[in-house]
């Protein structure tokens, strides 16, 4: 049992790191509703609550459109990488074959790749593609993952050889075994790595600043950039509003999915 | 891999148990290439041919649409360490490692030591925490660039109340690098905060129990179980960590454009601004294989010493 003097330190400890952490996104929501003569007075609060800026921001750039295109780059990729790992990982786990370690080792060793170290040839592979300003080019790409392979095959270990032997008696074939059984029970890591694949795929900034040149298939993060850089020097509330609509579907997914996403994320990470 | 007989095991439950005949044999192994068949074939594309000729291009000067034209040996190699400015990018990047990784790691273990308590409404705390994980680089990037404006940002204006002197956050040369390095670690907090507090949940209530009967201090515990049991989560998070600061680009190209100076000219900045702005694909990609061996090194060095110091259960 813990001490009542304890209690408190702990308590004024956390506080005070909630505060230091957390102010830089509760100072930007509240700018977000600031006129720039409120901005530029330093105001910590708004005089008044109203979404004129969020209203400018969406008059100044397609922000629905590059929130659209967001949302799909993140869904394909989400859904991308779920099938194609999970195909990997059902291989590495349930298939006995010659190799099954060396190639296992090979997947492993792509992270070791860093993805900005081969940029130039993927962008020069795209262009001959012809995917720049393509859905294509900001999606595939990202498809295979051995962070993700590693991921559900440490669950997938975990399932009983039983079920597979009681699975083929009942008549159900290799693949049958894989989705009628295997997904089905492995529900957990996969959400855990869908929602990581979607938090990566919304926030990434590098690729599609390289991959997008027009509105066609931009993604919003390259839209902060251009707010950023079309309002910064009048008006700081704009700019903030475009950072709230940018980050609500990531807050959201996070907090929705806080506790799932960090119990998935270590089992993979220490096991 | 194809040559060779396949030994089937008997014990496998869809294990072809007939031995005759190489192509039976083989099924599980052709299966099994199905399967991983989208896997190889996206690596082989996006993966290792790329990093192949990327070491290629290094041996090249290019034509500016990135076709190899000439070849020049290790001539790019000798280009960039002679250029002041790859040298400073290189300099620049271990600064900058050298603070994120250890402040965010130890930032992120005290946030997720004081959450781990069992406290009432501590899913709050754990909530704000773990909360900078759904920020993006460009978000985060946009606010801490309005945090450290030199006249209405928040920083300089706390320092105005109390009468501190200005500081030139991002223009001056010295402190460019630290206000980067500072974003970056609010920024990777959540991240590495989650993975720890889940680190720490791993950790066998038992082993406390019996250190509380024997009445152990809390810095007793925390030096004798949790530390201990904490090693390879904070060997995973290390690694990962230095991985990432490596690789940071999104918060140099809002914050600084890599200014001043080039003074937060960071490796992964250094090599767009070299292919993508300057159209030098062959000194690029030289700067490609440096960033690569870099990582390798730290990845080997890691798994060699920290590996040794890490107490699995």
């Amino acid at each position: 049992m813990m001490t009542r003097g304890k209690k408190w330190t702990f308590y004024i400890l956390l506080m005070i790191s909630a505060v230091v952490m957390f102010f830089p996104t509760f100072y930007a929501f509240m700018v977000s509703f600031m006129s720039s003569e409120e901005v530029m007075a330093g105001k910590l609060f708004p005089s008044e609550l109203t979404l004129r800026n969020y209203q400018d921001a969406f008059d100044k750039l397609p922000l629905l459109h590059y929130l659209m295109n967001s949302f799909i780059v993140s869904i394909s990729v989400t859904i991308g990488q779920l099938i194609v790992s999970s195909l990997a990982a059902y291989a590495f786990v349930f298939i006995q074959f010659k190799g099954r370690n060396a190639l296992f080792f090979l997947f492993i060793s792509t992270m070791m790749i860093p993805w900005e170290a081969t940029m130039i040839p993927n962008f020069m592979t795209i262009q001959q593609f012809g995917w720049i300003n393509r859905y294509f080019g900001l999606t595939i790409p990202f498809f295979a993952m051995a962070f993700g392979t590693f991921l559900l095959r440490q669950h997938f270990k975990t399932i009983p050889k039983e079920l597979q032997e009681a699975s083929q008696i009942a008549g159900l074939s290799r693949f049958q075994f894989f989705y009628k059984v295997v997904l089905p029970v492995s529900k957990t890591s996969l959400v855990t790595l869908g929602a990581y694949g979607f938090l990566t795929t919304w926030n990434m900034y590098l690729w599609p600043l390289l991959v997008t040149n027009n509105e066609s298939v931009r993604t919003v993060q390259i839209g902060l950039k251009q707010l950023q850089a079309e309002e910064i020097a009048t008006d700081w509330g704009v700019v903030m509003a475009g950072v709230i609509v940018v980050v609500i579907p990531t807050l959201v997914l996070l907090f929705a999915g806080q506790k799932q996403l960090q119990k998935g994320l270590t089992q993979g990470a220490i096991k | 891999m194809n040559g060779q007989p396949v030994p089937q095991k008997t014990t496998t439950p869809m294990a072809n148990v007939n031995p005759s005949g190489f192509w039976k044999r083989s099924k599980n192994f052709r299966v099994a290439m199905l399967y991983l068949f989208p896997s190889f074939l996206l690596f082989s594309v996006f993966v290792f041919y790329p990093m192949m000729k990327t070491v290629y291009l290094s041996f090249f000067l290019t034509d500016y649409e990135g076709f190899p034209s000439l070849f020049v040996g290790l001539e790019n190699y000798a280009y960039i360490f002679q250029s002041e400015s790859f040298r400073k990018s290189i300099i620049a990047t271990f600064i900058f490692v050298l603070i994120t990784v250890p402040f965010g790691v130890l930032l992120a273990l005290f946030l997720a030591l004081l959450a781990n308590e069992k406290l009432k409404g501590i899913g709050f705390f754990r909530t704000i925490f773990a909360s900078n994980m759904g920020m993006s680089v460009a978000a985060s990037s946009v606010i801490w660039l309005f945090l450290f404006h030199p006249s209405i940002g928040a920083f300089n204006q706390f320092l105005a109340t109390f009468h501190l002197p200005q500081v030139e956050w991002l223009l001056d040369p010295s402190w460019a690098i630290i206000s980067v390095s500072i974003t970056t670690i609010w920024m990777n907090t959540g991240f590495a905060f989650l993975i720890i507090l889940g680190g720490l949940q791993n950790i066998d209530e038992y082993l406390y129990e019996n250190a509380n009967i024997e009445g152990a201090g809390y810095w007793y515990q925390l030096k004798r179980i949790t530390l201990p049991m904490l090693s390879p989560t904070m060997f995973f998070i290390i690694t990962v960590s230095l991985i990432n600061a490596f690789q940071t680009f999104g918060q140099v190209d809002i914050l600084t454009q890599g200014g001043p100076a080039e003074s937060t000219n960071l490796i992964v900045y250094s090599i767009y601004r070299e292919a993508f702005i300057n159209y030098q694909f062959g000194p690029a990609s030289a700067q490609s294989v440096v960033l690569f061996l870099c990582i390798l090194v730290v990845t080997i060095l890691q798994f060699k010493f920290g590996e040794k110091k890490v107490h699995y259960q």
